[in-house]
């Protein structure tokens, strides 16, 4: 097997497992960005995968058909960001410790989507697989193009690339909108923000239900393209590697999308490395945990310092120095 | 008025059980809504494991490893450090007693399972040893190392599983009995459960962390690293000795609840497609205890009635046993906004002054 052929089935893996990723970690960026931390984005995916598991599979059963993949992801997204709100309500209202309640909300949403299961299928812990999935397709013309033809625009799914937009989107409005001014206000140093007249409570809001719709997308994403059903097991971790990927890229939007890039060269490389050459010597745990291993380094200071916005992690409250 | 609130002692009570009748509140509208009987339900929980000999060991068996986790988050968060690695370090504790018993099966059960206990300690003490320096020597923040820790422990102890102490059923062979901590006596004594002698080593343990955090000068310096680290600092304590000691001891309590699962319930260590939940659960325990040794006990004792009454809760109600961990949930979210119960309660006791 040659180096372009070992690539060619390498790349597009990496890049399929990289999109709920991508997807979910900048939500992350958002949320984080605003001064709200967010464990909770793992049980956001979780309610996320459900949806799009549960609506997909309704979609089908009233003849959509193959449109029914992506209108579940709309509602996927909608519900994530219904379901953040309670996080929203306990660390921005309540004042709760944010961690506490991202805790509470993977609790909740792994319970609660399980118990929506065993109702709606008659006691069985997973939904029915859907029949029409985002599949892997060659991108016409583009993948005749040679070697970034079959790197790139072969086995891929075009959810990945509206992911890719989505981060430069995301970039754009962090860093070139007067919204996105005040989110990074916000995150730094709320007190200097709320004097300026700016509504501390209200982008924080807006920041935490976007993250929730993004990481809704990000579970939604991993059901349609990757897992096909939901069960308790569906979502195991990739919420949390999101959140990984959020701080190796620096809380960066683009660098988000890199490092879920490379998290998910990693995992794929994890399961299609017994294909390549080299690496069946190696054995998965190093590539398994790689992606967690490294984020430690990052935040020791190893791999490029990354600091946390300032105000993460830390209730506003009005007229306390 | 938020300084007020903090030094009100009985709020501190009344917190908890309020999350608690919330909790169970919440559960019941949720049964309510989707056509279940919350009365029937409930009652089931109640009456299996207060009523069947059977039901009555295995929740005193689940108590044990969540008094362990719930010790060793509230131990973390009494040096104001929040270990949500419990559990990484339960499975590496899990993995370690495991395999020592395996390796040393010779020795006579005196030396060999004090000898697993001490080496789970020593393995998730390791474990939260890592996260404890990196925040003190490098101020990086606790929950995202350990959250990473947790997975890397995950993988770990699953690959040397598979590849060094592998058994028919994707698990380690049995321990041997000179390691074990099951009884037949206890068994016998509860209809068959897999009752064990680790309920001993974990109430212990409630009582070497209430003496130690309470009753010695070390446990005075981490309680006060925990208020203020600066203050601290200035009365000559060393806060960074001080938070890398106190992960090391939470760590330590999480590698000894996994032995107790190691040596106690199981007899071995299977392979783990994702976590267990024990550690998670230990938050929730710590939590709802106010990080005291007597309040997690009540809280574990707590969460395993609710954990182990929900099979038959399954059976008789017909209510999915998930129905737990929504409870569990809505409890962890009101404690964690106590904030607002203070509010309320203020706002009712005071007449709205």
């Amino acid at each position: 097997m040659d180096f372009m052929q070992i690539l060619a089935i390498v790349i597009p893996s990496a890049i399929l497992t990289a999109t709920p990723l991508i997807f979910t970690a900048l939500g992350g960026v958002l949320c984080e960005r605003s001064g709200v931390v967010n464990i909770g984005l793992e049980g956001l995916m979780v309610v996320g995968a459900f949806s799009a598991a549960i609506f997909t599979y309704f979609f089908e059963q009233h003849g959509l058909g193959a449109a029914s993949p992506w209108l579940a992801l709309l509602i996927a997204g909608l519900l994530g960001g219904v379901f953040s709100i309670i996080h929203a309500i306990a660390s921005i209202s309540f004042r709760a410790e944010q961690v506490v309640s991202g805790v509470a909300i993977n609790f909740l949403a792994q319970g609660l989507c399980l118990f929506m299961v065993k109702l709606l299928f008659d006691g069985k812990g997973q939904t029915p697989y859907i029949a029409h999935r985002i599949d892997k397709i060659d991108i016409p013309l583009l993948h005749d193009i040679p070697i970034i033809g079959p790197l790139l625009f072969s086995n891929v799914t075009y959810i990945s690339y509206i992911a890719v937009i989505i981060s430069f989107f995301v970039w754009y409005v962090i860093y070139k909108t007067p919204f996105g001014l005040r989110l990074r206000s916000v995150g730094e140093h709320p007190q200097a923000a709320d004097t300026l007249g700016i509504n501390v409570t209200k982008t924080r809001y807006i920041a935490v239900i976007l993250s929730g719709v993004f990481g809704g997308l990000g579970g939604g994403v991993y059901l349609v393209t990757i897992a096909s059903n939901y069960s308790v097991s569906t979502i195991a971790g990739q919420g949390f590697l999101a959140i990984a990927a959020m701080i190796f890229g620096k809380w960066h939007p683009v660098g988000a999308m890199g490092a879920a890039l490379f998290f998910g060269l990693a995992q794929s490389l994890s399961i299609t490395g017994q294909q390549v050459p080299v690496l069946n010597h190696l054995p998965d745990v190093f590539l398994l945990i790689a992606p967690y291993v490294i984020t430690i380094l990052a935040l020791a200071g190893f791999v490029g310092r990354a600091d946390a916005p300032k105000a993460s992690g830390i209730p506003y409250i009005k007229g306390k120095r | 008025m938020t300084k007020i609130l903090k030094n009100v002692h009985w709020f501190n009570i009344i917190v908890p059980i309020i999350a608690v009748i919330l909790g169970l509140l919440v559960g019941a509208i949720i049964m309510l809504l989707t056509g279940y009987n919350p009365i029937l339900a409930y009652q089931s929980i109640l009456e299996s494991v207060f009523l069947q000999p059977y039901y009555t060991g295995e929740t005193i068996r689940a108590i044990i490893p969540l008094i362990l986790t719930g010790l060793a988050v509230a131990f973390a968060f009494r040096t104001g450090l929040f270990n949500i690695g419990v559990e990484g370090q339960l499975l590496v504790g899990w993995f370690a007693a495991v395999a020592v018993s395996l390796m040393f099966s010779g020795l006579p059960k005196l030396i060999l399972l004090p000898l697993a206990i001490i080496v789970s300690a020593l393995a998730g003490g390791l474990w939260g040893f890592i996260p404890g320096l990196l925040k003190a020597r490098l101020k990086v923040h606790e929950v995202i190392i350990t959250i990473m820790m947790n997975y890397i422990a995950l993988y770990t102890t699953n690959y040397l599983i598979k590849h060094f102490l592998y058994a028919e059923g994707e698990k380690t062979p049995n321990i041997p009995e000179a390691a074990s901590l099951a009884s037949t006596f206890l068994s016998n004594l509860t209809q068959g459960s897999r009752l064990h002698w680790g309920i001993i080593v974990a109430l212990l343990a409630a009582l070497i962390v209430w003496f130690l955090l309470w009753r010695t000068t070390k446990g005075y310096e981490l309680r006060a690293v925990g208020y203020n680290p600066h203050a601290s600092r200035y009365a000559g304590m060393n806060v960074k000795n001080n938070i890398v000691l106190s992960m090391v001891i939470s760590g330590a309590l999480a590698g000894v609840a996994g032995s107790m699962e190691g040596l106690g319930t199981y007899q071995y260590m299977m392979i783990n497609s994702t976590f267990i939940g024990i550690g998670f659960n230990g938050i929730a325990v710590a939590l709802l205890g106010m990080n005291t040794s007597i309040g997690v006990i009540i809280g574990a004792a707590l969460f395993a009635i609710l954990q182990t009454g929900s099979i038959t809760m399954q059976s008789t109600a017909g209510v999915p046993t998930e129905i737990v961990s929504i409870i569990i949930a809505v409890i962890i979210f009101f404690i964690g906004s106590s904030y607002i119960i203070r509010w309320c309660l203020l706002r009712v006791t005071k007449g709205g002054k």
